[in-house]
Order: C-alpha cells, then sequence, then structure tokens
C-alpha cells in the first residue's frame, strides 16, 4: 500500500486571541493524509478553534501564526481571503454541530443544495437542480423531489446533518472538517450520519478531520486520534487502549459504561495532569 | 414515593390536537432510582415536566408519597419534588448572586430568610462558601449545575427530578455531578427519576430503565439487564447499540 | 473565607458599599475600552455640570436686554454672539442646558416605570389582560407626539409643564413593548420554571426575576430616546409650545434666531450646535449603555 499523500501540514500552530494572553491553540503539529483523524478534547481545549484556524474561519482579532500551514502543498496563510472563499466549500468544507442554525432558513432545501453547485462549479441551473437531487439521493434521503421542497425547520435534525453533508460533499473536497457533526443528533442516526460522512470521504479519497468531545465515538470511528488539553496535543494514538497520558486515560475513565458498573466514577485528577502539562 | 396511573398529555386542541405522552403509569419505590431514556420528541421530559407541575396539560393521577396532587400544586406537594434542569447556563437567573439564588427557595416559601443556609448548601455540594458571593456568569458550567442541585435540595424534597442533568457538560464534569448525586441519593435518601437520551448515564446511575418511544413504554430493564446488555423488545435493542458505536 | 464571617452581618453598609464601589469599577473599566462612549459621557457630565453651576459659569445674565449691543457677531466678549435684543447667546445656552436637563429627566422618569410595568404585566399574564393592554398601548403608539402636545397646549395652555406631559403621553408605548417583549423571553427560561417550582408568587416572580431582566434594554432605550425627548421639546419650543419666553430654551431660541438667519447666522446656529452635540452624546451613550449593562454581553 503506497503511503497516504498529504492533504495538510501543519507545523507549530498557534491562535491567540486579542487581549488575551493565554494561547487557545498553542504549537500543534501533525499531518493529515487520505485519512480519518480524531480531535478530541473537552471544551475550552482548542480543539474547535484548530478546526476553524485552519479553515481561516477565525475572526479577525485571532492571531494564527504558523511555522508552516500547507493545504495540498501550498500555503494557507498567505492567501487573501478572497482566495479562500473560492477555496472553502470547494476544496476544503466544514461540517458544523447543528444543522438548524447552518442551513439557511428562508430557503428550501433543494435551492440550498443547487446553490451551493452552482457557486462552485461552472454549471447551469437546471444541472445544479439535477446535480442538487443527484447528492441528496446519495446521502440517503428518500422521496428527494418532497423533501427538496421543504424549508430546514420542516425537517429533522438527522436529515438536516445530511443535507448538510450532501452540500459540503458536492464539490468533493480534499478536505471535511467535521466539528461535532453528531453531537445535536439523536443516539440512533448519529452512526448513520457517521457512516454517511465515512463512505464519502473515501469514495472522494480526502481527509476527514472529525472533531468532538465524545472519544469513544472517535475511536471507534477514526484511524487516528489527537488528544488535546489547554491548547496542546498532549497524546496521538491509534487505539484507546495504548493510551499513556493521564489525561486521556482519565477522560476514558470517566465515561460510565453499563457493561462494567461501578459503583463511583472516577474523575480527573487535575491537579497531575497540571504538574504534567506545565503552562507559562 | 411516586405514583403514576394513566397519565396522559395533550398539547394543542382541535386538528392541530397533538397527544404527546398515551397513557403511562409506574411506580417508584423511596430511596429508589428510575431512567427514563427516548429520543427527542418521545414525551420523555413531558412526563418529568408534569410529575414536577410544570406543565398542567396531563390528565390521569400522580400520586406524590401517597398523596393525590393537582394540576396547580399547593406549597405542600411543590415541596415534595424538586427538578433540576439539563442547561445549567439557562437554570440560574443570571442576575442574581448565588446567595441570593440559593436563599431564593425559603424566602418564596416564606420559610426563613434562607441567607443563613447558603453555606452549608455549597458545602455539601462540594463548592467553597466564597462562591456565594459570584455572579453565575462566573462560575462553570459544572459548578453551576452543582448550585442548581443544591437550589434544588433547597426545601428538602423527597424527590429529586433530574432532566439530562448532565448532557451539556463535559464528560469528566458529568463524572464530577454524576458521583454527587450518587452521594446525596445515599445521605438523603433521596428518589430520583432520571430523564436522559444517553443509555451510559441512565445505565450508570439507575436502578430500573423505561425506554420510551413516541408517548409510550415499550420496555423495561433492570440493573442485570443493562449489565448483559439485554433487551425485551426491537427499539431499546436498537438504541443499546447505537449507544455502544 | 472571609464571607464566612461577614455575611450572617448581610445588610450591613460596608458589604453593599464594596460591591458597588466593584461593580462601578468594573463598569468604568469596560467603558475605558470605549472610547465614543466614553466621549459622550464626557459631553453629558459637561453638560450636567454647567447645568448645575449655570449662574458661576454664565458670563452675562441670560435675559437682561442690552439694546445698544443687539445682534453682534460672535466675539471674545460673546463666544457665541449676542441675539437681537442684546443678550449674550453663550449664556442663555447655558441657563438653556438647565431646561433641558429637566425636561428629560422627567420624561424618563415618567416614560420608564409607566411603560415598563405596562409592558411586563401584559407579557407576564398574558391572554386577555395581555391583548388589551397592548391594543391600548397601540392605540397611543398611533398618535404623533406633537399634534398632541399641540391640542394639549391649547387645552391647558403652553409651559413647560405642558411640554413634558405631551411628550410623556406618547412616549411609554416603545418602552411598553420592548418590556413586553423581554418578558415574553424571560417568562419561559428555566430560572423562572425554577422559581414556579419553589412556589414562588407571580408578584415576586414579575419584581425579582422578570424586571431585573428588563431594566437594561428600557434604561438603554431610554437613553436613546433622550435624544428624541430634546429634539421634541425643541420643535415645542420653536412652535412657542413649550417653555415661554423670556425662558432660554434652546427650540425657542432657534425661532426667534431664524428671522435674523441671513444676517446673523449665530442667532439660530448656536443653539442647534447645542441641540446636536447633546442628542449626539446622548445617542453614543445609549449605544454603550447597551454594550455595558448587559454582563453576558461581551464584543468580540
Amino acid at each position: 500500500m503506497p503511503a497516504p499523500e498529504t492533504v495538510l501540514t501543519v507545523r507549530n500552530l498557534t491562535v491567540r486571541f486579542a487581549r488575551s494572553k493565554i494561547h487557545a491553540v498553542d504549537g500543534v503539529s501533525f499531518d493529515l493524509g487520505t485519512e480519518r483523524l480524531g480531535i478530541v478534547g473537552e471544551s475550552g481545549s482548542g480543539k474547535s478553534t484548530l478546526g476553524r484556524a485552519i479553515m481561516r474561519l477565525l475572526p479577525s482579532a485571532a492571531k494564527v501564526e504558523a511555522d508552516q500551514l500547507d493545504f495540498d502543498g501550498a500555503p494557507l496563510l498567505t492567501r487573501s481571503e478572497r482566495e479562500m472563499r473560492s477555496l472553502r466549500g470547494n476544496r476544503m468544507s466544514l461540517i458544523m454541530q447543528d444543522p438548524r442554525y447552518s442551513l439557511n432558513p428562508v430557503l428550501t432545501v433543494g435551492k440550498q443544495v443547487a446553490e451551493a453547485a452552482l457557486l462552485h462549479q461552472k454549471i447551469g441551473k437546471k444541472e445544479a437542480y439535477a446535480k442538487a437531487a443527484e447528492m441528496l439521493a446519495r446521502v440517503r434521503i428518500s422521496d428527494v423531489e418532497r423533501v427538496m421542497e421543504l424549508y430546514p425547520h420542516q425537517i429533522s435534525g438527522g436529515m438536516g446533518q445530511r443535507v448538510m453533508i450532501a452540500m459540503m460533499l458536492l464539490a468533493k473536497p480534499r478536505l471535511v472538517v467535521a466539528d461535532e457533526p453528531t453531537s445535536a443528533l439523536d443516539v440512533s442516526v448519529r452512526g448513520d450520519v457517521l457512516e454517511l460522512l465515512d463512505e464519502l470521504v473515501r469514495e472522494n479519497n480526502s481527509g476527514l478531520m472529525l472533531i468532538s468531545h465524545d472519544i469513544r465515538m472517535v475511536a471507534a470511528f477514526c484511524q487516528r486520534i489527537l488528544v488535546m488539553y489547554k491548547g496542546r496535543v498532549v497524546e496521538t494514538l491509534t487505539r484507546l487502549e495504548d493510551a499513556q497520558h493521564p489525561y486521556t486515560r482519565g477522560l476514558i475513565a470517566a465515561m460510565p459504561d453499563p457493561r462494567k458498573p461501578v459503583r463511583r466514577l472516577q474523575v480527573l485528577d487535575r491537579p497531575a495532569i497540571d504538574a504534567l502539562e506545565p503552562r507559562p | 414515593m411516586i405514583e403514576v396511573s394513566n397519565l396522559s398529555v395533550s398539547f394543542g386542541s382541535g386538528e392541530r390536537r397533538k397527544q404527546v405522552v398515551k397513557g403511562v403509569s409506574f411506580q417508584v419505590a423511596k430511596g429508589e432510582t428510575l431512567g427514563i431514556v427516548g429520543e427527542s420528541g418521545c414525551g420523555k421530559s413531558t412526563v418529568l415536566r408534569s410529575l414536577a407541575g410544570l406543565d398542567r396539560h396531563w390528565e390521569g393521577e400522580i400520586r406524590l408519597n401517597g398523596q393525590p396532587v393537582e394540576r396547580v400544586r399547593s406549597r405542600e406537594h411543590l415541596t415534595l419534588a424538586q427538578m433540576v434542569f439539563q442547561d445549567p447556563y439557562g437554570s440560574i437567573h443570571p442576575r442574581h448572586r448565588i446567595e441570593r439564588v440559593l436563599a431564593e427557595p425559603a424566602r418564596a416559601m416564606k420559610t426563613g430568610e434562607g441567607w443563613d443556609r447558603v453555606a452549608p448548601a455549597l458545602e455539601q455540594v462540594g463548592l467553597p462558601a466564597a462562591f456565594a458571593e459570584r455572579f453565575p456568569h462566573e462560575l462553570s458550567g459544572g459548578q453551576r449545575q452543582r448550585v442548581a442541585i443544591a437550589r434544588a435540595l433547597m426545601l428538602e424534597p423527597e424527590v429529586l427530578l433530574l432532566d439530562e442533568p448532565t448532557s451539556a457538560l463535559d464528560v469528566s464534569v458529568q463524572a464530577e455531578v454524576l458521583n454527587l448525586l450518587a452521594d446525596l441519593r445515599e445521605e438523603r435518601g433521596l428518589t430520583y427519576v432520571l430523564v436522559s437520551h444517553d443509555l451510559a448515564v441512565i445505565a450508570h446511575m439507575c436502578d430500573r430503565v423505561l425506554v420510551m418511544k413516541d408517548g409510550l413504554f415499550v420496555d423495561e430493564l433492570d440493573k442485570s439487564d443493562l449489565a448483559r446488555g439485554e433487551t425485551h423488545h426491537a427499539y431499546s435493542k436498537q438504541l443499546f447499540e447505537a449507544s455502544y458505536l | 473565607m472571609s464571607l464566612a464571617s461577614t455575611s450572617p452581618a448581610r445588610g450591613k453598609s460596608g458589604l453593599m458599599l464594596s460591591r458597588l464601589r466593584r461593580s462601578l469599577g468594573n463598569a468604568l473599566d469596560k467603558l475605558s475600552h470605549e472610547p465614543v462612549g466614553m466621549l459622550g459621557f464626557l459631553v453629558l457630565s459637561l453638560l450636567v455640570i454647567v447645568a448645575i453651576f449655570a449662574p458661576l459659569i454664565a458670563p452675562y445674565s441670560p435675559s437682561t436686554q442690552n439694546l445698544e449691543q443687539a445682534l453682534l457677531p460672535p466675539s471674545w466678549a460673546h463666544w457665541a454672539g449676542t441675539d437681537e435684543f442684546g443678550r449674550d447667546i453663550l449664556s442663555r445656552l447655558i441657563y438653556g442646558t438647565r431646561i433641558t436637563i429637566q425636561t428629560v429627566l422627567a420624561v424618563s422618569l415618567i416614560v420608564g416605570p409607566i411603560g415598563m410595568l405596562i409592558g411586563i404585566v401584559a407579557g407576564f399574564a398574558g391572554g386577555r389582560t395581555d391583548a388589551i393592554l397592548m391594543r391600548f398601548t397601540d392605540i397611543v403608539l398611533s398618535f404623533p407626539s406633537l399634534i398632541l402636545a399641540l391640542a394639549f397646549a391649547a387645552a391647558i395652555g403652553a409651559g413647560l409643564q405642558t411640554a413634558i406631559i405631551a411628550i410623556s403621553l406618547t412616549g411609554w408605548p416603545p418602552i411598553a413593548r420592548l418590556a413586553r417583549a423581554e418578558t415574553l423571553i424571560v417568562r419561559n427560561t428555566d430560572y423562572v420554571a425554577a422559581a414556579r417550582l419553589y412556589g414562588a408568587s407571580p408578584l415576586r416572580l414579575l419584581f425579582l426575576y422578570i424586571a431585573p431582566m428588563c431594566i437594561p434594554s428600557v434604561v438603554v432605550r431610554l437613553t436613546l430616546n433622550m435624544a428624541g425627548i430634546i429634539l421634541t421639546a425643541a420643535a415645542l419650543g420653536f412652535l412657542g409650545l413649550g417653555a415661554q419666553p423670556p425662558a432660554p430654551e434652546w427650540g425657542a431660541m432657534i425661532s426667534s434666531g431664524r428671522r435674523f438667519m441671513l444676517d446673523n447666522w449665530w442667532v439660530a446656529v448656536m443653539p442647534g450646535i447645542a441641540i446636536l452635540l447633546t442628542s449626539l452624546a446622548f445617542n453614543l451613550v445609549g449605544d454603550t449603555l447597551r454594550d455595558i449593562l448587559d454582563p453576558r454581553h461581551a464584543r468580540s
């Protein structure tokens, strides 16, 4: 098997917000090939900021610096906002947590997906609609004709997330950043959405960054996991069983598991972790 | 402790009338923890809100501590069961200091000034007494949820109704809050009804679980069923499998 | 743990004072990040100081006529020139701040509580009470305040008080609507649900839970309204329905200066500038208050 080609190279990425001395993301380095990479951490660990920094979607108050941030072999940080706009949604996509907020409430589903097709591909209106219908069918929405006429508030969360995925993956992006794509969804549809995401990412031969707080879900789904704590990557894992860092082990132990009932759940030993991860 | 028979809840009227809970019955013994699990819109929160006295559209019979309660609760009946809400950011008044948040139950009930009970209440949920001075926005999500639990206990209810009490929290904080709830249950002999979509949390906390779907209970699982992953209904099997992805 | 010792003795003025000082310090800290708002606050404080110490500051009497010195252009002796009766315009403007601030404060003090009470009760009670109160609000809202003031002045005679009453009468509906909208949101929050569960009475809910949430936006709205109040008061003065001559009301000053506009511009322009600066300052302050008063609100 040939080594996976690199989609994204990140070296020493740092994000700092104006006025704040704390680094939201602190010297993160990794390579992303055509693989599924999980980014795990608690709220405030900087995982979402990392995803957005790579998409260059942070507000202007955020200072993003890196020794190297290459996407598809070309540096990202020096690009103009215009170039980024044509890149986003085309070569790189972001799937967000709650489809209710990321879909436009005043446009029908069909219009929105067709709009996305129009925007990034040189095709006519008719073709865009056909393409949208095809893509919606691809994300296993039955009765595509009817769903295309619906407004976002008329569809369920699971279906909304599928529409979102259809929209984002329409242009066959090289990089997909999924920020908690399933945490607003019911348990029973989570699996479907992840499976679908996986299928499309494999098909397009793209790289996926799955950002989540749910370490077990990420472990089941991703080939590699970066564990983040206070803006830094503390550990890179391929299997949960290999976890060495007390933070990672604490996170795993804190989750209740009905198959191994315990009387009290383990809580994080924060002083021990902070001793291991000193911050200036 | 809790006896519910034939509880139905409907919203709207005429053509648009929608029955959310369709005649459910259950009992919870004193000191027991009952879990209700289900997906969004299945009616689990509505059952809880009816038990608490927040929803007044219910029909059927609810008995707390052997006494039948009305739709509009009397003060005595209100003190029997208190509720902890899902969102710790929305369940505490943003302009009240923590001491006021904790003193309010006693003041509203006219059972005293309440200020002197603030420090012990904070201590009981593992927060320093100095937090009394703070505003909610100066606390983290987990700390707020502790305050919400302390507030629910101020009237010394025998029943705590927990509506997804940890789903807005990080796993490590969730573990702390679940441990706190378990300790309080032991110390005070409390009875819990815990509603959640997360089977793992429910299974960890509860002696017995009711699986709810479309306004009805489709399955009942006890502790040994949960440990063995045994189910009696296709839907609960599906839920179970999805939870261990 | 210093609190453990101080908290039984709560209500002590020392505790209250330290809290007040802390929140005041907080507000000042936030204000220092808003240079434009700071400017507005400075202008307003200057205005209040001028109003209080008008007799000490004003170089001349605002009402003594001196026909030999009529219509002099701005000079070192008369910074803003003199009017057709030879009165120093700067002194008149300085005394005029008293009238302006009096009007603004009186109207705000009448309009704020009334509007808030009606809005909160309507939003909280809902149903028929809400419908009746809001339809009444709509009716009042459809009255143009200037016309109502005209009718009022005709009925009980022109004067500052008439102006204040007339402006207040039509000033409360926007406040009521705002308070009602806020109440509708607050009414359905979990913290109000929790308060219902521990038996808080409707009055308690209204005044301890809902009203505090409405106050910031009402204060902001009132501050922004003040600019409008100044303009309406000036318009009434201009029409001769506000404060009566020789009182140095700014609108009335523009009105009388209008006749000399072409040859002696300063007579009308100077009070115009005063009105402009004051209403601008109120607007800036209102905008800044919106950012500061809400502890949850953080500007990125």
